[in-house]
């Protein structure tokens, strides 16, 4: 369900998560809940008159009237830099929401569930880590999360820690620096990387695949190549702004 | 800053909220069929170049404009161009 139109929306918290990304907690009034991958559009209004409008995935799911937004700051971009480094608990915006049917994950399928983000396309797949592990279906899920190093890691103590307790699977990549200790490679994703974190085409897993349109294009096609069928990879792109 | 027009190149998953605001219902996950090529291909599939007063719908598979929606004096236009069905898989 998704109520029409915009309505009025609080910051009740923000906390930041890694050196360009916060967590913005946010009170919706009336708010009708949402399934995990969804997201929502934020609309400011400045005091002009000038209005902006962008996508944010919720990485909070289920019931309730409070959505929690991970927003990671885009060099140069018109609302990101607003949300990352002025906004205050108290402060008020415009959500509309929630929206999408498609990138959407919920409970009760019988394949296995592969998740592969890049960068900040964590945040509709944290939802959906979070429901599948309340769902008590982690064991059936796994995720590999590609960033530029640990310290650009959304979410990454709550991951971690998940997959510590028996959680979803996880496997970390690291494009640019690996954190000490590591003893794997550093650098993209590539078919090595995706033939050892997903599950083999033989287990017909769903794919959830989000992050920026670079990532997400070349992760889809080497998908395909490795033999995964397109009809079960879903995507969903950013780009910036 | 406000010079600069923020476009992107994302999916149609991103023009959700614009396309509610024609049918007041979520079609991002509609196959939508390419008078073009013919491919089918849900609506969050397909390429959309977005900024605060339209988007852009395109065919992933020959790059034909499917649709577009616009912002339009307080309310909002959809333009059909290519779009040859709608399907409800």
């Amino acid at each position: 369900m998704t109520v029409g139109g915009w309505q009025p929306a609080r910051v009740i918290e923000a906390v930041g998560a890694t050196p360009s990304a916060r967590l913005l907690h946010l009170q919706v009034p009336g708010w009708p809940g949402n399934d995990a991958g969804q997201h929502v559009d934020i609309r400011l209004t400045a005091e002009d008159g000038y209005q902006a409008v962008r996508s944010y995935s919720i990485g909070s799911y289920g019931p309730g009237e409070t959505i929690e937004l991970a927003v990671d700051e885009i060099p140069d971009g018109e609302v990101s830099p607003y949300l990352v480094r002025d906004v205050l608990p108290g402060d008020e915006l415009e959500v509309k929401g929630p929206l999408g049917g498609y990138f959407v994950w919920r409970p009760g399928g019988a394949a296995p569930v592969q998740l592969i983000a890049g960068g900040s396309g964590i945040v509709p797949l944290m939802a959906m880590v979070r429901a599948a592990t309340d769902a008590g279906a982690a064991p059936s899920v796994r995720l590999l999360y590609s960033v530029r190093s640990a310290e650009d890691a959304i979410y990454r103590d709550e991951l971690a820690q998940a997959a510590t307790d028996g959680g979803v699977g996880l496997t970390w990549r690291y494009t640019r620096a690996a954190p000490d200790g590591w003893t794997g490679h550093v650098g993209r994703v590539d078919d090595d990387v995706l033939r050892a974190a997903v599950w083999e085409p033989g287990r017909e897993p769903i794919f959830f695949v989000c992050g920026p349109t670079g990532f997400v294009e070349h992760v889809a096609d080497a998908l395909v190549g490795l033999g995964h069928p397109s009809a079960r990879i879903r995507t969903e792109r950013f780009g910036g702004a | 800053m406000r010079a600069e027009i923020a476009t992107s190149t994302v999916d149609g998953n991103a023009a959700a909220g614009l396309l509610w605001d024609v049918f007041e219902a979520d079609v991002t996950a509609l196959i939508a069929v390419c008078g073009g090529c013919r491919e089918g291909a849900p609506v969050a599939e397909a390429v959309v170049e977005i900024d605060d007063t339209a988007a852009i719908v395109r065919c992933r598979t020959c790059t034909h404009t499917l649709f577009t929606v616009l912002r339009h004096e307080g309310g909002v236009r959809l333009v059909i161009g290519t779009l040859h069905e709608i399907v409800r898989p």
